[in-house]
């Protein structure tokens, strides 16, 4: 006998709370992109982290600059389900002075042929945010 | 710490799909396998068992190794999961190892399966992507081959790889897996074909990417009285590290690289490690299975490797984290034809043809990766490989070393979040 296939749907809304990340989200509305700096040993992440990974000794919020430099990118043709109708889209993980690690992010308003390692970038904010990280993308800066 | 031996493994074919039988029926076609392999065996012997799936999404039932367990027959023998994104397989093989290491279990089944069939490629790519930090990485697009592409432009950038460099690798295993009747994706291509293909994620294309698959695999693990007893030709597990680094790429230091016994702080005097372009915890992992196996220079020890190659970039940068060469020469490594399979004709220039295997079996690129079954698939055909008993199980030993001693499996997660190594011998 051929396998017996149905169909079976399956979905959830989830209560979400940033919790002590919830700065960086507010921040995002406020056009300002929040890093942490650790309190002991002054090492500084591009992404919201209340201890430190190395001493871990708390972190303070720290405002990153809105300019940073292409890291690495990607333009992906393909995606997850959810963002499959968005393809093409380009990703970069971002590298800012003053910081000791990196931010990823969209990189939008360039041709992908002509994204380059070291390119200039800058942060551009949603004017109606949806408290998401995607709040924040970048675009090629000065 | 006492030591442990495979005594037995099974994998079932690789394949899209099967629809025709669940996750419990997969694990018992590998696990019978594995049994009629060691005739003198008694499943009284088997004191209880790890499983391994890595997504709940994907099987849409929670605690489904409780049902492999039952469908088995080992109730009421101990049992758990292990879960571990992509190297759930490695660390199932590992907790079975712990366990009879430890003394505690004489003999320990490691069984793995995924059935990643049950949703379109799309859907099985976000359910992948939730492996990935939901608020910060998911949102922006979260997609592996992406990432994977971010970390293989930089490696290109730092080092100079080429995709013509990765391509080889995808040539390679997809044409070993041409011997090997378990693989899914097994067939001949070129390097123009590879990068041909459509394009996923810059730079990388459909055959530098593995693809989903329904399958499982086991292992018996036993001490040295059960084995003894059982098997004419166990394997010793001499070696066994792990490691892990930050789920999110961003937050990796660019600090100093961590150094195996045949390197030198000078090697490595301008390289800001591991960045995004390797993966410390695969090298973390090495250290401690070659400290434990007293392995000093692996090139010259190890006699074939089986890693994870879910990208062929991921493969070439695995090169290095596992020191078969300097972090940085992974692109001209490959070139050199080291890792290609002696004897086995690709259409390529290779001065070296042969001196390393690497994914002799076809990898994840040719064989596929049921998530929860491919650490352990790697394991058996390691097995199969150091008992010289690859003919008997693939059907043909075009595929078998000559007298091999020594061999290297790599598990991998996320995007190097959880790396096992493990190592295994010929005795």
């Amino acid at each position: 006998m051929d396998p017996l296939i149905i169909h079976d749907h399956y979905e959830i809304d989830y209560r979400h709370s940033y919790a002590e990340d919830s700065p960086f989200f507010v921040g995002l509305s406020k056009g300002k992109l929040l890093g942490s700096r650790c309190t002991a040993c002054g090492y500084t992440y591009a992404t919201p982290r209340s201890h430190c990974m190395g001493c871990g000794a708390p972190t303070a919020w720290h405002e990153m600059p809105l300019t940073g430099r292409v890291h690495t990118y990607t333009t992906c043709h393909y995606g997850g389900e959810a963002f499959l109708k968005e393809t093409p889209f380009t990703l970069i993980l971002v590298e800012f002075d003053g910081a000791d690690t990196l931010f990823l992010s969209r990189l939008k308003g360039v041709e992908p042929d002509a994204v380059r390692i070291g390119m200039p970038v800058v942060a551009r904010f949603a004017k109606t945010p949806a408290f998401k990280v995607t709040d924040v993308w970048f675009e090629p800066g000065e | 710490m006492r030591p442990v031996y495979v005594i037995s493994g099974g994998i079932t074919k690789f394949a899209k799909a099967h629809p025709d039988k669940d996750f419990r029926l997969m694990v018992k076609e590998a696990y019978d396998y594995a049994l009629r392999d060691v005739p003198k065996f008694s499943k009284d012997m088997i004191a209880g068992a790890v499983g391994s799936y890595f997504s709940d999404h994907f099987t849409r039932q929670l605690k489904a190794a409780s049902m492999a367990q039952d469908y088995l027959g080992l109730c009421p023998k101990p049992s758990k999961r292990i879960e571990g994104g992509g190297a759930t397989g490695g660390l199932c093989f590992q907790s079975a190892w712990e366990a009879v290491a430890s003394g505690r279990m004489n003999c320990c089944v490691a069984f793995g399966f995924e059935t990643m069939s049950r949703v379109n490629t799309w859907k099985g790519n976000e359910f992948i992507a939730l492996a990935s930090d939901t608020n910060f990485d998911f949102p922006v697009g979260g997609f592996y081959t992406g990432y994977y592409a971010m970390m293989v432009r930089r490696h290109m950038h730092e080092f100079g790889t080429t995709v013509e460099q990765m391509a080889m690798v995808s040539v390679k295993n997809h044409m070993n897996a041409l011997y090997n009747p378990y693989a899914q994706k097994a067939k001949r291509l070129t390097i123009k074909q590879v990068r041909e293909s459509p394009m996923v994620a810059t730079p990388l294309t459909m055959e530098d990417i593995c693809t989903m698959s329904d399958g499982a695999a086991v292992c018996i693990l036993a001490s040295e009285e059960v084995a003894a007893k059982v098997c004419n030709r166990p394997v010793k597990i001499t070696g066994v590290g792990s490691g892990s680094d930050a789920m999110r790429m961003a937050d990796r230091p660019h600090g100093k690289v961590i150094l195996l016994p045949h390197e030198r702080e000078s090697d490595y005097a301008h390289l800001k490690y591991p960045g995004v372009h390797s993966f410390r915890g695969g090298r973390m992992a090495a250290k401690l299975a070659y400290q434990m196996a007293g392995i000093r220079n692996p090139i010259q020890e190890l006699s074939f490797v089986e890693l994870h190659d879910a990208y062929t970039s991921s493969e070439i940068q695995t090169y290095e984290d596992l020191g078969l060469c300097k972090y940085g020469e992974g692109g001209k490594f490959v070139e050199s034809g080291v890792p290609f399979m002696p004897g086995v004709d690709y259409g390529l220039e290779l001065p070296k043809q042969g001196r390393l295997p690497v994914n002799p079996s076809g990898g994840l690129l040719a064989c596929g990766h049921p998530v929860g079954a491919t650490g352990l698939m790697q394991a058996v055909f390691a097995f199969w490989q150091l008992q010289s008993t690859i003919k008997k199980h693939l059907g043909n030993d075009k595929l078998q070393l000559k007298k091999p001693t020594r061999g290297l499996i790599h598990s991998h997660a996320g995007t190097g979040t959880y790396i096992t190594v493990s190592i295994l011998e010929a005795v």
